[in-house]
């Protein structure tokens, strides 16, 4: 008699029942079932970091709450995406992520197209109860098609995955600590001095206006991140 | 015993400013300033910012004339590229340009001004304004409501948004125009005509009654400013500045962006934020001039339109020589409004318009850039200073306010002298000196938008109005 594990799990998404593939994450399976869980670092066709912390969902028999982008299932998983608590949890984030550098969305390229902007309108945020820090980070653009506006950056560390997973370069880093950290480009050598390959699939996939292309301005610049999975796709093909 | 009047807040005025009367024991006007009493800070945290950047970050100055900002800051960044913007993008920023103007000068003429015009310098404080117009004369009332949509809605046209719209860029504009678009604004056009027809002849009609005000509103010789064309017809968005004298001597002509910083300069007195711009060659203050729709029609020879070209040589009539009372700033405001119209006709009429190529594309080529352009209100300048990598550096502004504060300050002071006797006025006569000030149109947040310590007068005037204390800060 075989003692092999089933493959197919089956859990509850808020009140759904839902049935998935080992291995599977919570938000894949969410998404797969039309369940909307908010997210920032998140990006299809990248690795999960779960650095963001806005996809937190909460599990029955669990005190902690698990981000969902990185949280695999099991089998009878009794699953709450959209919580009272998760919610008051997802703003407070927010407003972190809005009162920890200088987003001042009426004059930034992204305004309008930006994620964590829609975020914060869909999150219901009108406020930010927290002390603006106004800390005073430089611009970077030496670059001769992108500048980088460390000003407008939330560390969801996108670009620094594309650059290494997709893109194969690995130009973008994390230098610093917590609050101190910065993205960098090399070992922290200009952008425009940098071994960067040129090929912008870092200012496709930020969610913010921190890397933007320099042709873009004022609302001018929608980002499309959708070739990542496509990519993908026809790579596992060859 | 001295007393100081303080007027605080002007009111119908773009900003936050105030006036301040000094009596002598005997009860005559001393002195009388405006004050412009807010502090922007653009020039300052502008720095580091890419150049490319600024148009949307200064047009953040005003909600009124966003356009002008735009426009200046945008030509400024394209000194630095080194680019000539494509004809249809220039056509384009001039018909914007254009628009702003008519909308901004009906807000001045119909919301702020005239109530007083309309209802009477001595009106009840509670009906003088923009409701008690529409209530006291509907028609005219509609007409203002009427022209500033008129002006907004081809802004929102053109650029997506009626306040702040991001599509004017470094090199030109993002969008070409849609021949739907341009339909809807020339279906628009009868109506303006019919509304600034219908505020130029209740103007006219009224302005008899005013010949007191007239004599001293700011009416005295002063040197203007303004861009003007080579055929010397009037210009808002291109051409060259032109100086000229209380004669209409021209002082100097072709004065462009990159030059203007050579030839003005910016003094700067103890009791407001706002600057006060003078030619340097005379020096300050006998150097100062007035700029705007005073100083445009002084200057300019023509129109260009034929409509505006009729009501230029009724405006010239107004005074031998020059028209001298800012008084008339209400006036040369309904001409320009007119010519506005009719060039935007004229702008849409010429195929051209709707040619798809609208942007030129370039990285930094020089270090430094300027540009100017006509504001509703007078002659805006940007200058700005960038590194290798096209980051601001150091900017500076000089706003139409700054370049007509000194005239502004002559203006109150002609007025309290006037009206102030022996110590007495009246909530009329203080209405008719704040009145001075909005003759000029001044947008004070424009006009405070520079940044660092500041000159700061505090005064403390005691119940019965003796100055008890003053400390000065300079």
């Amino acid at each position: 008699m075989s003692q092999v594990e089933s493959d197919v799990k089956t859990l509850v998404i808020d009140e759904q029942e839902v049935s998935a593939q080992a291995g599977q994450t919570i938000l894949e399976v969410a998404l797969e079932n039309e369940i909307k869980i908010p997210t920032l670092c998140h990006l299809e066709g990248l690795s999960d970091v779960g650095a963001c912390r806005l996809c937190l969902v909460e599990i029955k028999g669990n005190s902690k709450l698990l981000p969902a982008c990185v949280t695999v299932v099991q089998e009878g998983m009794e699953v709450s995406t959209n919580s009272e608590r998760l919610q008051k949890h997802r703003r407070t984030i927010l407003e972190l992520l809005f009162a920890e550098r200088n987003h001042i969305c009426s004059v930034c390229v992204s305004n309008g197209h930006c994620e964590l902007q829609t975020l914060g309108q869909e999150q219901g945020l009108t406020h930010v109860r927290l002390p603006y820090r106004n800390p005073e980070l430089g611009v970077d653009a030496s670059h001769e098609r992108f500048t980088v506006d460390h000003n407008r950056c939330i560390l969801c560390t996108r670009c620094v995955r594309v650059c290494a997973e997709i893109e194969g370069a690995h130009v973008w880093d994390v230098m610093g600590r917590g609050i101190n950290s910065v993205v960098i480009t090399d070992l922290h050598e200009e952008w425009g001095k940098s071994t960067c390959t040129r090929c912008g699939k870092c200012v496709q996939v930020c969610p913010t206006g921190a890397l933007f292309d320099k042709s873009k301005i004022g609302s001018d610049h929608p980002k499309y991140p959708d070739f990542l999975p496509y990519l993908n796709l026809m790579r596992e093909a060859q | 015993m001295s007393q100081t009047i303080t007027i605080d807040p002007v009111t119908r005025l773009e900003g936050h400013g105030k006036i301040t009367i000094q009596l002598s024991a005997q009860g005559e006007v001393e002195a009388a300033h405006f004050h412009v009493t807010q502090v922007r800070g653009f020039e300052r945290f502008s720095e580091g910012r890419p150049f490319y950047e600024m148009p949307s970050l200064m047009a953040r100055i005003c909600g009124i004339c966003p356009v002008s900002h735009l426009i200046a800051s945008a030509k400024a960044c394209e000194a630095i590229m080194s680019v000539r913007i494509p004809h249809t993008a220039a056509q384009l920023r001039r018909m914007l340009n254009l628009a702003q103007m008519v909308q901004s000068h009906a807000l001045s003429f119909f919301y702020l001004a005239s109530p007083d015009l309309l209802l009477g310098m001595e009106a009840d404080p509670n009906v003088r304004n923009i409701l008690g117009v529409a209530a006291a004369k509907p028609e005219l009332g509609r007409a203002g409501v009427g022209l500033r949509r008129f002006g907004q809605t081809i802004i929102e046209l053109l650029g997506d948004k009626r306040v702040h719209p991001g599509w004017v860029v470094p090199g030109g504009v993002t969008e070409p125009l849609s021949p739907a678009k341009r339909d809807k604004i020339l279906a628009m056009i009868p109506e303006a005509y019919a509304n600034v027809a219908l505020a130029l002849g209740a103007y006219k009609q009224i302005a008899g009654a005013f010949k007191e005000e007239i004599e001293v509103f700011a009416s005295f010789p002063t040197n203007y400013l303004s861009l003007i064309n080579e055929d010397e017809s009037i210009e808002f968005t291109d051409g060259t500045l032109r100086l000229v004298d209380s004669t209409g001597s021209i002082i100097e002509d072709g004065i462009t962006a990159a030059r203007f910083s050579e030839a003005m300069g910016e003094a700067v007195e103890p009791y407001s934020y706002t600057k006060f711009a003078y030619y340097k060659p005379l020096g300050y203050p006998a150097g100062s001039y007035r700029v705007g729709p005073l100083a445009r029609l002084n200057i300019v020879k023509a129109m260009g339109t034929p409509r505006a070209e009729a009501e230029l040589a009724e405006f010239k009539q107004l005074a031998p020589g020059l028209v001298e009372s800012s008084f008339h700033y209400h006036h040369a405001r309904l001409v320009e409004m007119l010519y506005g119209i009719e060039k935007i006709e004229e702008i849409l009429a010429d195929p051209r318009i709707l040619g798809k190529h609208v942007r030129a594309t370039a990285g930094v080529n020089r270090l430094e850039g300027a540009g100017q352009a006509e504001a509703p209100r007078g002659t805006l300048h940007h200058h700005y200073k960038v590194d290798d990598n096209g980051k601001i550096t150091w900017a500076n502004l000089v706003i139409a306010t700054g370049q007509n504060n000194n005239a502004m300050n002559l203006g109150v002071l002609q007025a309290a002298r006037h009206y102030v006797k022996n110590g007495k006025f009246t909530e009329g006569i203080l209405n008719r000196v704040e009145a001075v000030v909005r003759t000029f149109d001044p947008c004070l947040s424009c006009s405070s938008h520079a940044a660092g310590q500041m000159p700061l007068e505090i005064s403390l005037v005691s119940a019965d109005g003796e100055v008890v204390d003053r400390v000065v800060r300079d």
